[in-house]
């Protein structure tokens, strides 16, 4: 759509200085809502605990203490390092990496395959990816868990196939969660991926056939790199709304497929509410996704592209 | 020239493609067929029935679905519309206005809301208003709810504003035309398309949210997906298909008129 931009639009100035002034409510809004907000957040993660949900506040660092260290159940023995939070942060980190490794699998295949048809039906196609990527993630969530159930069409569909012989149990388990991340953000995958392939200019593969290239040879060592940014731009987002997901885990999992999400909202809703340990868990999920994002900005300003 | 369609031909690209959307679609038209299902029992087929989307409407729960989808829709309206009305600024600042302080530091802003996870936006809204005593209902929500429509709602009005010449406006102004009455009688009108596309999706959006909401809605208060969650807990009952196949019609509804009106807005140009 931009690409189609007749050169210098973007650089009217007919408006010139109200260009602050137009921009005041996005400021006000994003800025007092928001930024505060996070900034509240850091803070209130250095904060002392209130029993009942809430803070008193004095500043300890008691939050990411008890994130990271091991001090015994009364708290006097000598520190040692608290493996469940950084279990969970891993466990996460490992869903989320795997639900992209997969959505690249199908999502690329996909893009490409889409961006390949004829400019007549491009649009239906790709229309029929975009309706999932618009439709409320909650319903798709608990459509993929009526499905999977252990009495549910799946494993009807597969008993009466005879593949199986007895129900498959997925729910709570870790592949359960998986498939729902993976459900969930596969249309994450394939929009960028498409918007990439799209812009290939086929002279390149003419140019690498020429040269006896075989087509697979040629998607690994032209069209992958070319159409690389989509691709990077593509397990971005699958990879960051995965790692903080909460309800594939809270559907779909139980206690031990346990993810980032649901151990901060625990935090906040369920009775061992511990909001200064919730905040820092937010901040430490906070710091990887920008840590993620700002990999990328320095990667493309490097000419990544 | 049978070789530049074999350069686009990979085997097995197909089939992935046809995976990909049986994946995509298969639960939820799974969710759809059972939802007409006239057996109690949510598994066994017995027969075509309209029962639970009687049920949903005149049923036991129908009081508290009526005041979920009353206050989802209101909000989705009232944030949809604010959001669009300062996404709409802020593109012709992006867009129209020459170069200021802070403009690039305004387009990370914007953007701010889809880089932060949504768990975080969560807990730190909460927080917020806590802290500042705001109290937690409709008004919260619908605050929440604005502050991440307006990337969405920015995206298509801003590539909408890139594509429309500035010539018409430039013209318009040497007719001694006041830059409002340009953007008013001018802009506005070829911007209406990209507008009204930002608009559904910036609702879609609100509609659509559950984690956000389900934070900061304080007690009592119940959007859709709030009210779906909470039922989906004690166990997927058959009216819950009916409503969630109710929503995700809502949904694919706006979705197809914010694309229809963003192609027919580009092909004119």
């Amino acid at each position: 759509m931009a690409a189609a931009a007749p050169a210098g639009a973007t650089r009217s100035e007919i408006y010139r200085g109200n260009g602050p002034r137009l921009m005041l409510p996005v400021w006000a809004f994003i800025g007092i809502f928001l930024v505060l907000p996070v900034l509240l957040m850091a803070i209130y993660s250095f904060l002392t605990k209130e029993f009942r949900g809430g803070v008193i506040w004095e500043i300890t660092l008691a939050a990411y203490d008890q994130f990271f260290l091991d001090r015994g159940l009364f708290g006097d023995e000598p520190p040692q390092i608290e493996w469940t939070y950084i279990g969970i942060f891993w466990r996460s980190i490992w869903q989320a990496g795997l639900a992209t490794f997969f959505c690249l699998l199908i999502g690329f295949p996909t893009a490409w395959f889409i961006a390949t048809r004829n400019a007549a039906v491009r649009p239906v196609w790709l229309f029929l990816v975009t309706i999932p990527y618009w439709v409320n993630l909650l319903i798709r969530t608990v459509s993929m868990k009526f499905l999977i159930r252990d009495t549910g069409p799946l494993n009807e569909f597969l008993l009466w196939l005879g593949v199986i012989s007895e129900p498959l149990s997925l729910i709570n388990t870790n592949f359960a969660v998986q498939l729902g991340l993976f459900y969930s953000y596969l249309p994450f995958m394939v929009l960028p991926v498409y918007a990439a392939v799209e812009r290939y200019d086929f002279a390149l593969s003419e140019a690498a056939a020429d040269l006896y290239a075989d087509n697979w040879t040629t998607l690994r060592l032209v069209i992958l790199p070319v159409v690389k940014p989509g691709i990077v731009a593509g397990c971005i987002l699958v990879f960051v709304p995965s790692l903080g997901a909460f309800l594939a885990p809270d559907l779909l999992g139980g206690a031990k497929t346990f993810m980032i999400g649901s151990l901060i909202e625990e935090q906040f809703k369920g009775a061992a509410g511990n909001w200064p340990f919730g905040a820092a868990a937010a901040m430490i999920l906070l710091t990887i996704v920008l840590g993620v994002l700002l990999l990328h900005a320095r990667a493309q300003a490097k000419g990544g592209r | 020239m049978i070789k530049p369609l074999d350069l686009r031909r990979f085997t097995g690209f197909r089939a992935l493609t046809i995976l990909c959307l049986v994946v995509l679609y298969a639960p939820l038209i799974i969710v759809a067929i059972y939802s007409f299902n006239d057996s109690t029992s949510i598994t066994r087929w017995g027969g075509f029935s309209l029962k639970w989307y009687v049920d949903v409407f005149t049923g036991p729960d129908a009081p508290k679905f009526r005041n979920a989808a009353i206050n989802s829709f209101t909000i989705a309206i009232g944030a949809a519309t604010c959001a669009t009305i300062i996404a709409t600024a802020a593109a012709v600042a992006m867009n129209r206005a020459g170069r200021f302080r802070g403009k690039v530091a305004s387009l990370a802003l914007i953007n701010l809301p889809l880089m932060v996870p949504e768990i975080v936006t969560a807990v730190a809204s909460l927080i917020f208003f806590i802290t500042i005593g705001f109290k937690t209902g409709l008004m919260t929500i619908f605050i929440a709810h604005l502050v991440f429509c307006i990337p969405f709602a920015y995206l298509p009005i801003s590539a909408r504003m890139q594509s429309v010449p500035d010539v018409y406006e430039q013209a318009a102004m040497d007719l001694y035309a006041t830059p409002w009455e340009a953007f008013r009688l001018i802009l506005l009108p070829l911007m209406i398309p990209g507008i009204l596309s930002g608009f559904l999706l910036a609702f879609i959006i609100s509609l659509d949210d559950f984690l956000i909401t389900n934070f900061v809605k304080g007690a009592g208060i119940e959007t859709l997906p709030t009210a779906i969650f909470g039922s989906v807990k004690q166990g997927i009952k058959p009216n819950i298909m009916a409503i969630s196949t109710l929503l995700l019609g809502v949904s694919v509804v706006f979705v197809t008129l914010s694309w229809f009106i963003g192609r027919a807005g580009q092909s004119k140009n």
